[in-house]
């Protein structure tokens, strides 16, 4: 036949390797199989398993004390309560102090880092020249990288005496739920300005010019076309700030301050969550007593509102995706 | 049946059967009232454009006539782009652009310190290469412009409806106006942009090769319509289709790269401006000739 002795064309890889009529050039078969490939594949599966493992784990464990302790305490007293006295002789474990401490610094910290965030994202991603850029954007990682302690202790010894008492003259204490919220804001702008200003970045440079030719002017294209074009990945990253907020502790444990009250103005003390948490892990409650498994309770409610947010930022993230 | 079988399965969908009449165009156009001299809207002269250090455009003196279709034509990478975005200021944003010469719209300097880049463009629309509709809703897409420049208008859903009209688009998308502008095809993406254009009532629209990323029915859709906003606007278009410029210009301009012999920098000049006629008929530049003959680019 003569298809068999027709040599394969110059420059296929089996040309060199095989004599010109050789029947193996043309074959198809599978050759030896590749163990090395599945070797990686199962690895590649074990570390996608690992993290659903341990988020599981996690749950698990923090599942067992908190359901010994909704034994000994109604669920509808931990979550409806406003008093919070784990300690006291005439114990009640009324959570929502702790929630409205959390609520408050997580709302402050939003304030702060979303309009400064979101700014500095679209200075960032429309004005700023690439040499301007390439200036701030490692300034702001640097910022991200300050640990939160630092944080927590330039909340007390800078931002509430300089900042709130003398600037603004409020009449707050050193501790207080104000200034924790502020320095935790200030902490999440890199998170919101880096992954928006991604986001942004991402929308293509046709939609940027495509707005110009109709005469809009710069800002009218950040804020009409790019900004909306990137609202998904927005919002992902105001989530993300959200949920760094609500776990956050250094900071609220140091400048919060310790009193677990229901927070009705954001210059009161108050106890966060995680505040509490911090606090409660360095005393020698016994493993298995209330006290111990109340740390559980208060963890269990803080990951499974970290979930809910995460949920919903899941379904809003799918609703605002926008095709271009 | 009476017709041949395979009748059916070789005729075209002509867009002659289109939602738009045949009869507010031309059957067939004749460069003959085309004056010999364009009433000028748009004017270059001795026009230069530089991306840093690199000349992409050497010495440009053009005129586009009112209410005429002009065509741009020449190899790749010859500048036609760069000289179409130096014509409504799209040129200020890129970064590394400088502009040497003048561009005069209306006898008005529009690179002068006073002239505003955004009026510029107010007047002077662009439509891309590839569609480029913003990700929002058919009707959002045309509001867009009227919008941001505060057009007043007495409807809005009037003036939408009439600029999808004006870009033959109306019929198509009537009832999904609140869908999303992804959804349509690509030479309705097309119309859908020369519809935002028009909403904004330019008096010129170019256009850098509008159809090169469509099917050949769509293009003579586009063709079809560039011809019917002729009476109302001055058109300039880049293509690569000579075909194209033949059936659609008024006056061709053909511009080849010259190749720098010290830097090797390929800078775009123009080789031949005249009627299209004239272009496709009789150049007077031999590389014109060998252009449209296909013997080079
Ligand atoms: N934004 C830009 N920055 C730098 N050089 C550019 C830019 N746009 C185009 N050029 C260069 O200018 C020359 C002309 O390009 P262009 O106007 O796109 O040509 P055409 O449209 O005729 O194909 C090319 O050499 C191209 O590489
Ligand atoms: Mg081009």
């Amino acid at each position: 036949m003569m298809t068999d002795t027709r040599t394969p064309a110059a420059g296929s890889p089996l040309r060199s390797s095989l004599p010109p009529g050789d029947p193996r050039a043309r074959s198809i078969t599978r050759g030896k199989p590749h163990h090395g490939e599945r070797v990686v594949k199962v690895a590649l599966r074990l570390s996608a398993w690992l993290s659903i493992v341990i988020t599981l784990g996690i749950a698990i464990s923090l599942l067992v004390p908190a359901l010994e302790f909704f034994a000994e305490v109604p669920v509808t007293e931990f979550l409806f309560g406003t008093r919070w006295a784990p300690t006291f002789a005439d114990a009640t474990f009324g959570v929502l102090p702790l929630v409205t401490a959390t609520a408050w610094t997580t709302l402050i910290a939003l304030a702060v880092a979303v309009p400064f965030g979101l700014g500095a994202a679209i200075y960032l991603a429309e004005y700023a020249r690439p040499r301007v850029r390439k200036i701030i954007k490692p300034v702001l990682e640097v910022l991200a990288g300050i640990p939160t302690v630092v944080f927590g202790f330039f909340a007390i010894n800078f931002v509430t005496p300089n900042v709130l008492q003398s600037l603004l003259g409020l009449n707050v204490s050193t501790f207080s739920v104000l200034a924790a919220g502020m320095v935790m804001g200030v902490m999440i702008i890199p998170t919101i300005a880096s992954l928006s200003e991604d986001a942004m970045t991402a929308v293509p440079q046709a939609m940027r010019q495509g707005s110009a030719a109709l005469a809009a002017n710069r800002m009218q294209t950040s804020l009409r076309v790019v900004f909306p074009a990137a609202l998904s990945g927005i919002i992902a990253a105001i989530v993300l700030g959200i949920s760094r907020a609500i776990g956050e502790t250094m900071i609220v444990a140091i400048a919060a301050g310790s009193r677990a009250q229901m927070v009705t103005d954001p210059t009161m003390e108050g106890s966060t969550m995680t505040g509490f948490i911090a606090r409660a892990a360095l005393g020698d409650s016994r493993v298995g007593s209330l006290e111990y498994n109340t740390l559980f309770a208060v963890g269990l409610l803080l990951f499974v509102l970290t979930m809910i947010v995460n949920m919903i930022s899941v379904q809003i993230v799918r609703r605002f995706r926008q095709e271009y | 049946m009476t017709t041949h079988p395979h009748a059916a399965a070789i005729s075209v969908p002509s867009p002659a059967r289109s939602a738009t009449p045949l009869s507010t165009r031309p059957e067939i156009r004749t460069h003959t009232e085309v004056p010999d001299v364009p009433d000028p809207v748009i004017e270059c002269e001795d026009l230069s454009v530089y991306y840093g250090d690199f000349k992409a455009v050497t010495d440009v003196s053009l005129a586009f006539g009112h209410n005429e279709i002009t065509a741009l034509i020449g190899p790749s990478g010859c500048g036609k782009s760069t000289l179409l975005r130096c014509l409504n200021r799209m040129n200020d944003l890129v970064d590394s652009a400088r502009v040497e010469g003048s561009v005069r719209y209306w006898g008005q300097d529009m690179y002068a310190p006073d002239a505003d880049a955004i009026e510029v463009r107010r007047r002077i629309g662009m439509v891309y290469q590839k569609p480029n509709p913003f990700p929002k809703s058919i009707y959002d897409n045309i509001a867009y412009g009227p919008r941001v420049t505060g057009m007043k208008v007495d409807s809005m859903d009037d003036h939408v409806e009439q600029a999808l009209r004006d870009a033959a688009l109306w019929d198509e998308v009537k009832d999904k106006l609140k869908q999303n502008a992804y959804g349509l095809s690509g030479g309705q993406q097309q119309r859908l942009c020369i519809a935002r254009t028009i909403a904004v009532s330019p008096d010129v629209i170019l256009m850098d090769e509008p159809c090169s990323a469509l099917d050949p029915v769509a293009t003579l859709r586009i063709e079809e319509l560039m011809l019917q906003l002729r009476a109302d606007y001055t058109i300039v278009i880049v293509t690569h289709n000579m075909q194209q410029a033949a059936r659609v210009a008024d006056r061709t301009a053909f511009f080849t790269a010259g190749v720098n012999e010290i830097t090797g920098d390929r800078t775009g000049v123009l080789v031949e401006y005249d009627k299209t006629s004239r272009i496709f008929g009789n150049p007077a530049n031999s590389r014109t000739e060998d252009y449209i003959s296909g013997r080079f680019g």
